[in-house]
């Protein structure tokens, strides 16, 4: 992916200059386009409730703390930081989940040789189609007869059992990658399998295991309908139900806070990507490609 | 996506088995593959498959979760072809497909040219583009959404410049649905770098001999860069289109809790959550269920079919 080609032909410098600079304001304008909406909702947090919608200026005039402030009350005897704290534990599960059990797949698929490995592989990226929604309903059942309604036991289940094939498929495909020298020599050295996995590929593997594991956070944090359908009580709500709750409760009375919040629940997706833009980028790039 | 269904066989042609020593060792090593894989297992029989047998059996039965499911053979299907809101919710999310799909997709790939190109600062706009598709999906964008499209917002000033007097864009069913268009053409990033990936692959001595035979940017776009990314192209159409067809958050959150106004952005898994979680008609629900899984399953096969015409790989070429 980071294989730079020589563009294909060297214009003369001015021309150079002159494209570079168009080429700049063009990818600006877009950018500016693209970005309006984070911008705004930046500016609109510190901006009065009554002015949120009707005044027209990106940032505010006179900016207000009022809105962030506001949210130290809660929704509903509900404290904010107990939405965060849930969101925060599931999506802790669900990396935990995710990366301990599609590594192991992961590695089984790459690097051991067994019986009916393409068949169950091919199963595997056939689930990567399948629509979620003929699942929610069984799964609803089944959960629910188990008890765990309410829980976030149906929301981190799937995680801990492979279900994401996604990130499988991510980890295979880079696992593939590794030079067989190693794992062989491993062998050679009389390491098992377990120890081959543990101490050689899947430190390796970091990158791989990088890219899944943020994509599951942000993934979790961001998921309102699995919370939607699972959770009931109002103190076990994700950040994305407790804006809901938010918008039912107080309407457009408090939409300051309300827009706060957002920008707020924003805050952990948008500190991630900027450490980790690197790995997500190239992960996304390696999924649409060859091996 | 043949470039996924590739992938299991090469290394089992090219990487010849390590040498395992005898039956014994082959058996050790499918028992630790099958140990290995033993949570994936697990979850593809309790999440996945059996959850699909269930879920078609439901569909045949009148469910409400309280009383055990009754055999009501294809009623839920006839009920289902009949009712005015499920037509309604086909209709929208078609009319969401065809629209924003290839849009999004148009987007995604000009900004890819736009950032093939080597210049200075290019992974900063790569990230910049891409962060739309990560906030996206979350509520707080759906809020955000909701401002921006409502009476008297910016989009609705905006387009009175221009002599538009519709008003805002949520209120209205003739245009809320467009504003979920916007908000999924707004997240172009994740295909955008499948794209800006493919473009990297391409060699440039293709370009380069073109461009001796006097092909000018447009004739060179048309017979080699097209060509050569159709691969990635197709993986883009097949998944962004599948993706389309369950879109539920966003419609559920920009066009209140109720994908309205006037069923405006009743979308097929609006709809099927409302009857399955508010309604309790989990027989019918899944009914719709295994519709959808069936049209999806259609789509893929006509797109897999299609790319016999238009997708270029390199193997055949030769």
């Amino acid at each position: 992916m980071t294989s730079a080609t020589s563009p294909a032909v060297r214009p003369a410098p001015e021309r150079r200059r002159v494209g570079s600079l168009v080429w700049h304001v063009g990818a600006i304008l877009v950018l500016a386009v693209v970005l309006y909406p984070v911008v705004w909702v930046l500016g609109a947090s510190f901006k009065p409730s009554k002015d949120i919608i009707a005044s027209l200026d990106l940032l505010p005039t006179k900016p207000v703390w009022a809105n962030f402030s506001g949210l130290a009350d809660g929704i509903s005897g509900i404290s904010v930081t107990s939405f965060f704290g849930n969101s925060l534990m599931y999506a802790g599960l669900a990396v935990v989940g995710v990366v301990l059990s599609s590594s192991l797949t992961a590695y089984a698929f790459a690097k051991i040789r067994f019986a009916g490995r393409n068949l169950l592989f091919t199963l595997m990226i056939g689930t990567l189609l399948l629509p979620y929604h003929v699942l929610l309903i069984p799964q609803y059942v089944l959960f629910r007869n188990l008890g765990y309604i309410d829980t976030l036991v149906p929301l981190v289940a799937g995680k801990f059992l492979a279900t994401e094939a996604f990130f499988v498929f991510l980890m295979v495909q880079f696992m593939r990658g590794l030079p067989r020298e190693l794992d062989e020599a491993a062998k050679l050295d009389g390491c098992g399998h377990l120890r081959t996995y543990w101490s050689i590929v899947l430190p390796l593997s970091r990158p791989a295991v990088i890219t899944s594991a943020i994509f599951t956070f942000i993934n979790a944090w961001n998921d309102f309908m699995g919370p939607l359908i699972y959770l009931n009580t109002p103190s076990k709500y994700t950040v994305s139900l407790g804006l809901m709750m938010f918008r039912d409760q107080e309407g457009i009375s408090n939409y300051g806070s309300m827009i706060a919040m957002s920008l707020v629940a924003l805050v952990p997706v948008i500190a991630f990507f900027m450490a980790f833009q690197r790995y997500l980028i190239d992960g996304m790039a390696t999924s649409g490609l060859k091996g | 996506m043949t470039l996924v269904k590739e992938a299991p066989a090469r290394p089992a042609k090219k990487r010849s088995a390590a040498p395992v020593a005898g039956r014994r060792g082959r058996r050790r090593e499918n028992l630790a593959g099958y140990l290995f894989m033993s949570p994936w297992i697990a979850g593809f029989l309790l999440l996945t498959a059996g959850p699909m047998i269930a879920s078609l059996y439901y569909a045949f039965t009148s469910y409400n979760l309280f009383t055990p499911p009754k055999w009501v053979g294809l009623d839920n299907f006839t009920t289902m072809f009949q009712d005015p809101r499920w037509q309604k919710s086909v209709e929208v999310t078609l009319k969401y497909v065809v629209v924003a799909t290839p849009l999004k997709l148009l987007l995604a790939l000009g900004v890819a040219l736009l950032l093939a190109q080597k210049r200075r600062g290019q992974a900063l706009y790569r990230a910049a583009f891409y962060m739309p598709s990560l906030i996206g999906a979350s509520v707080s964008v759906g809020f955000v959404w909701r401002a921006l499209f409502s009476d008297d917002a910016v989009v609705d000033r905006t387009q009175k410049v221009f002599g538009l007097d519709i008003g805002g864009w949520i209120g209205n069913p003739d245009y809320v649905l467009y504003a979920l268009v916007a908000l999924s053409i707004w997240q172009f990033g994740a295909p955008m770098v499948i794209f800006l990936a493919g473009l990297k692959q391409v060699p440039q001595e293709l370009y380069e001999a073109a461009e001796m035979d006097g092909a000018g940017p447009f004739r060179r776009f048309w017979n080699i860069t097209l060509p050569m990314i159709s691969p990635v192209l197709f993986f883009n159409v097949l998944l962004e289109s599948i993706h389309a067809f369950q879109v539920f958050g966003s419609a559920y959150v920009v066009s209140d809790t109720r994908c309205g106004p006037a069923d405006a952005t009743l979308v097929y898994t609006c709809y099927l959550y409302q009857k399955g979680f508010k309604e309790a008609q989990m027989g019918f629900a899944s009914a719709m269920a295994w519709t959808l899984v069936v049209a999806v399953a259609l789509v893929t096969a006509v797109l897999f079919w299609s790319q016999k015409k238009w997708v270029h790989y390199e193997e055949a070429a030769k």
